[in-house]
């Protein structure tokens, strides 16, 4: 391979010809590069996030192929009220993170709006949790449970155990990616509490804005997968 | 060139293995043709083009013409084959509606077979020759594998479901099923004899369970069906503890029962225990034996009678 | 390429030469488990991959002398056949997710591909360190399960035997589950650095084919690890709540559990081989001194392979109650996958056609790929055929014919490109005599041992069985003695290694004479690999006079 070498000579003078970023790690020729990069490995890694529910997804739809009247029978014990709100918060807290990423990049003068809305997401994910609780708590209380700890009685269709080990795999999946969430956004707040954020750096929020969206995502089919089978 | 295939493949049991060994050998030839190709092309390179300092190599990139024929050639050879294997794939995977049908059930680690009488046996098949017969698989526990090397085919054992290969054997004699998926610890002993005979010879067979016993004393015919039916999985006969009491110095004993009940072991004890086994279970086993009604014919009975009686 | 780098000390044999690099700039354990520098994580995998090599080799002579006879007269007492079980369960899943997925791209890659690309580091160096110690947890896991008395489920985990056996099989699905992130965020890793960390002026077509098969490999971990994630997850809920998916006693499927598995376990076969692949096609032109015929067939090659890899997993369920359709379009597509790996096979052979040709070390692991490649790629045809394959699948054929890829083919080509790049991770030269040697052994034992298991397997004799029929008995023990051969060839390579580290000679920039950007750097490469930003103005290969290289 043919090279020649232009004195571009390594980190020092490369540093001295912009200003240099705080955030700006050493082997990236630029911020830009920077940035790109991350978000490439950022995409990659909501890939495997997709691949990891597809998995379930496809188990669910395969059972639900084999057991449908017990899929059907089962759904019934779901509150779609409940569901419903819970689509709602998530919605709600997608708007607050998208302007939250938006604000974090316009510099110091917005970082209230910033740590506000960041705050208010987080608040949306906690109702999100409380309701959750709710719902598995009548759950445990009936005696829906997964697998072997299905123990509820008075079922005129059998199997809707299988069912419900899918729903509180699904869900708890789910519910843990938003706790995971939950301590994303408390960070990212705290930082942009600091100020770290202006036009050149708001990476950080920019990814776990992308992080919060799919997990939002997730739950849009979740919903109707679980709480509306037709 | 038969006796390379005598050497690679198993004895053929029927018209459709000749099938399948036509095609393997076809591959064979193949691989060889291609193998011999490459290597020569590698030895031939690397002897006459030896390094020499100095020596400068042509700037080759790339080729249309040679590129196309290596890509485009193999994918039609691929096809055909693919063709070839689909054809017999038709045929091992539909089997003749006229066929004579035998359940099959694989277990840890025995293979049990029930003819349409109601004829059972337990690793040991008797097949007319000549004729389709279709398997009807499934298994008892994990996965298993009905394998007939002879016959060229194979089928996994699914708990829950049932599938079948079928074969119509040409050659008589004693054939091979074999366990092919993997299942635990004596999945190398989980084989099955498969005796093809002539029409007149298999029906004898289910009537009477065959008339090898004649060849034999009682108790050592008893002993063989310990073995074949088996006993011996959880009946010991030198007096060592196993799933099921030993059968050492059984004979004459009072078994105690778990209802609370007890019996003298003797003709009628023994026949009730096989036959119906969950009618009295003794004190400190589990009510685990399946029935052998069918299985164990009344010259096998009268052989384990025998065994018993001759183990004091 | 003198010209090019002007390297102070250019050593000579025998003269020490205290230049800094990547090895002596820090000193101490610490400075190596909290490193983040690409090259000493790639050198802290090969040692543990290495490690895990012998652990899945000492298994595999476990179980190759237990086959000896069929009495077992060598080691009565010693070993049962639920033992026997263990331990080639052991071997699987030792050698398949602690070395061979990890081996090439984990440890060769993470070395050699940012030095190709000329870049500094790869895109995320800490997540590189953290796959690291994922995969060290996953292996501290497996250990845990040794201890524990180990599992007998076959690698597979088929169920439902997998969810009813005793053992620490829940234990193990987890240390698999934990390794898969670590093959994931390695996966990452490389595709953000393949696409944003090329030196500048490197277009995709100028990288070499060792980062193409790289980044094929990433894809693959990347897309198809995930779902073995879920899979194990499921399994391990499945065998401690009874969820009632994959195990038939409470009315699931455990042929489903076969398409989850084979979904991701057979684009996993291709996480394995293509990076052999890449391998060989930056051994082959730098020792045949001459350009890689058809760079780009090659590079697209494994794209493709890589693409239709998620789509042929059916291939492993011929006879497992899949639907006949589905095992007929599987077959098809088999047949279609065997096309790009046949054009590269042409395309190293043409590349040698005419060529300057030394057979230095990695030379005759080459051409020993090449050779036990071609006959692992042979015989798959047998398998992908539908007839052949229900007699020969889930026998000896299977196993002869998997390892005659993987090891003939993966390990060959990771053991070729660990003499090709030692010079350059060690700044060490080996003893190439003993490298020939070892390399002529290792084709001798490998071939005595997987060569007689493709007759054991025509002739009806089936995999994972502790006993056979005498009339096995003879190609049985054929088989065992190979094993002792290759033994030896690996025992060898470990010795003139260690040798090497303690008092091999030092080695020069470029002792090839490769074309690559890895051989314009010092050996060994300074911490952040080039003193210079390097610009590529060419594709690499060009071994014209007057060109940069040679």
């Amino acid at each position: 391979m043919s090279t020649t070498i232009v004195d571009l000579s390594g980190h020092t003078s490369d540093h001295e010809e912009h200003p240099h970023n705080p955030h700006h790690q050493h082997h990236f020729k630029t911020m830009q590069q920077q940035n790109d990069t991350v978000k490439i490995g950022m995409w990659l890694f909501l890939a495997t996030e997709v691949l990891l529910f597809g998995g379930l997804f496809v188990g669910f739809a395969m059972m639900q192929a084999r057991y449908p009247d017990a899929f059907f029978a089962a759904h019934h014990h779901l509150d779609k009220n409940l569901g419903f709100l819970n689509t709602v918060v998530l919605l709600v807290s997608s708007f607050t993170m998208v302007m939250a990423v938006h604000y974090s990049s316009k510099g110091a003068k917005e970082k209230g709006k910033v740590v506000a809305l960041l705050l208010l997401t987080i608040v949306c994910a906690c109702i999100f949790l409380g309701v959750k609780y709710f719902e598995y708590e009548h759950k445990i209380h009936e005696g829906l449970l997964p697998g072997k700890f299905y123990s509820h009685h008075g079922d005129t269709v059998p199997n809707q155990f299988v069912f419900f080990s899918f729903y509180f795999m699904m869900t708890g999946l789910h519910g843990f990616h938003i706790l995971v969430g939950i301590g994303l956004l408390l960070w990212i707040t705290i930082r942009a509490n600091r100020g770290e954020f202006s036009s050149a750096y708001n990476t950080p929020v920019d990814l776990v804005g992308l992080y919060w969206h799919l997990v939002d995502l997730i739950w849009i089919y979740l919903f109707p997968l679980l709480y509306l089978i037709q | 060139m038969s006796w390379f295939r005598d050497i690679m493949l198993p004895a053929q049991g029927s018209e459709y293995s000749k099938q399948v060994d036509d095609l393997y050998m076809f591959l064979v030839w193949l691989s060889v043709f291609f193998f011999v190709l490459i290597g020569g092309l590698i030895i031939y390179s690397v002897v006459k083009w030896k390094y020499k300092p100095g020596v400068v190599t042509p700037h080759i990139t790339d080729h249309v013409g040679l590129e196309l024929t290596w890509s485009v050639l193999p994918l039609i050879i691929c096809i055909g084959i693919f063709f070839w294997g689909l054809n017999g794939y038709m045929q091992y995977s539909v089997a003749p509606g006229d066929s004579l049908e035998i359940q099959v059930s694989g277990r840890k680690w025995s293979w049990a077979f029930e003819y349409p009488d109601g004829t059972r046996s337990l690793n040991e098949a008797h097949i007319p020759s000549h004729r389709n017969v279709k398997f009807v698989i499934t298994s008892e526990d994990v996965l298993h594998d009905f394998f007939v090397p002879t016959m060229r085919v194979k089928h996994d054992a699914i708990p829950n479901r049932y599938v079948s290969v079928w074969f119509n054997a040409t050659v008589e004699g004693e054939h091979m099923v074999t366990c092919a998926e993997y299942c635990g610890k004596d999945h190398s002993k989980m084989q099955a004899k498969l005796i093809i005979e002539s029409d007149e010879k298999y029906k004898k067979w289910l009537e009477t369970g065959g008339d090898e016993w004649k060849n034999y004393p009682p108790e050592v015919w008893g002993k063989m069906q310990w073995e074949a039916k088996g006993c011996n999985s959880c009946h010991t006969l030198d007096g060592s503890k196993n799933q099921g009491p030993t059968w050492k110095g059984i004979w004459g004993k009072t078994e105690k029962f778990v209802d609370g009940g007890s019996a003298v072991v003797d003709e009628n004890y023994i026949t009730e225990s096989i036959y119906q086994p969950q009618a009295h279970i003794v004190q400190g086993y589990e009510p685990v034996m399946p029935t052998f009604q069918g299985l164990v014919k009344k010259n096998d009975l009268n052989g384990l009678i025998a065994l018993i009686k001759s183990l004091k | 390429m003198a010209d090019v780098i002007a390297s102070p000390g250019l050593t000579t044999t025998g003269q020490p030469a205290p230049r800094k690099n990547y090895l002596n700039a820090e000193k101490g354990i610490w400075s190596w488990m909290t490193t983040v520098d690409h090259k000493r994580i790639g050198v802290m995998y090969l040692a543990s991959v290495m490690a895990a090599f012998g652990l899945g080799g000492f298994f595999a002579l476990v179980v190759r002398l237990y086959l000896l006879t069929p009495g077992h007269e060598l080691m009565k007492g010693l070993m049962d056949s639920e033992s026997y079980n263990r331990a080639f369960t052991m071997h699987g899943a030792v050698m398949v997710f602690l070395f061979i997925i990890p081996s090439v791209p984990a440890a060769l890659g993470n070395f050699v591909l940012p030095l190709m690309l000329g870049a500094k580091d790869v895109a995320f160096p800490r997540l590189n360190l953290a796959s690291y110690y994922l995969y060290v947890t996953g292996a501290i896991m497996a250990v845990i399960v040794l201890v524990q008395g180990a599992v007998d489920t076959g690698w597979t985990f088929y169920t439902p035997y997998s969810t009813t056996t005793s053992g620490p099989v829940t234990w193990m699905t987890m240390a698999a589950f934990v390794l898969g992130f670590s093959s994931i965020f390695t996966g990452i890793n490389f595709i953000a650095t393949v696409h944003k960390l090329r030196a500048p002026g490197m277009g995709w077509f100028d990288m070499p084919l060792f980062v193409w098969g790289i980044y094929a490999t990433a894809i693959i971990q990347v897309l198809a690890t995930p779902v073995l994630g879920i899979t194990l997850v499921l399994l391990a809920i499945e065998r401690s709540f009874q969820i009632g998916i994959f195990d038939s006693r409470i009315g699931g499927d455990p042929v489903l559990f076969q398409h989850f598995f084979w979904f991701y376990s057979h684009p996993a076969v291709y996480i394995m081989i293509l990076p052999g692949m890449a391998i060989i096609s930056e051994i082959i032109p730098t020792f045949s001194r001459k350009v890689i015929f058809g760079y780009r067939s090659i590079a697209f090659s494994s794209l493709a392979i890589a693409l239709i890899s998620f789509i042929v997993w059916g291939h492993h369920m011929f006879v497992s109650g899949q639907s006949q359709l589905a095992t007929v379009v599987f077959s098809f597509i088999t047949f279609l996958v065997a096309i790009p790996s046949g054009i590269k096979v042409f395309n190293w052979v043409a590349t040698m056609w005419r060529g300057n040709i030394s057979l230095e070390t990695p030379m005759l692991y080459a051409i020993s790929f090449l050779l036990l490649f071609t006959i692992g790629g042979l015989t798959g045809i047998f398998l992908g055929a539908l007839a052949t394959d229900v007699h020969l699948t889930d026998t000896y054929f299977v196993v002869a014919h998997f390892h005659y890829v993987m090891m003939g083919g993966t390990v060959i080509a990771f053991i070729g490109g660990l003499h090709y790049w030692w010079p350059k991770m060690t700044g060490r030269m080996y003893n190439e005599k003993l490298g020939a040697i070892a390399c002529a052994l290792i084709f001798i034992g490998f071939n005595v041992t997987f060569m007689s298991q493709f007759f054991l397997g025509s002739l009806g004799m089936p995999r994972r069985y502790a006993n056979y029929l005498q009339q096995f008995q003879p190609l049985h023990a054929f088989s065992t003695f190979g094993s002792w051969i290759l033994a030896a060839g690996f025992l060898l390579i470990l010795g003139y290694l260690w040798a090497s580290l303690r008092s091999g000679p030092l080695a020069p920039d470029n002792p090839w004479g490769g074309t690559t950007l890895e051989w314009k750097t010092q050996s060994p490469p300074i911490t952040f690999n080039f003193e210079d930003q390097p610009i590529v103005t060419e594709g690499p290969y060009d071994y014209r006079p007057g060109k940069a290289s040679v």
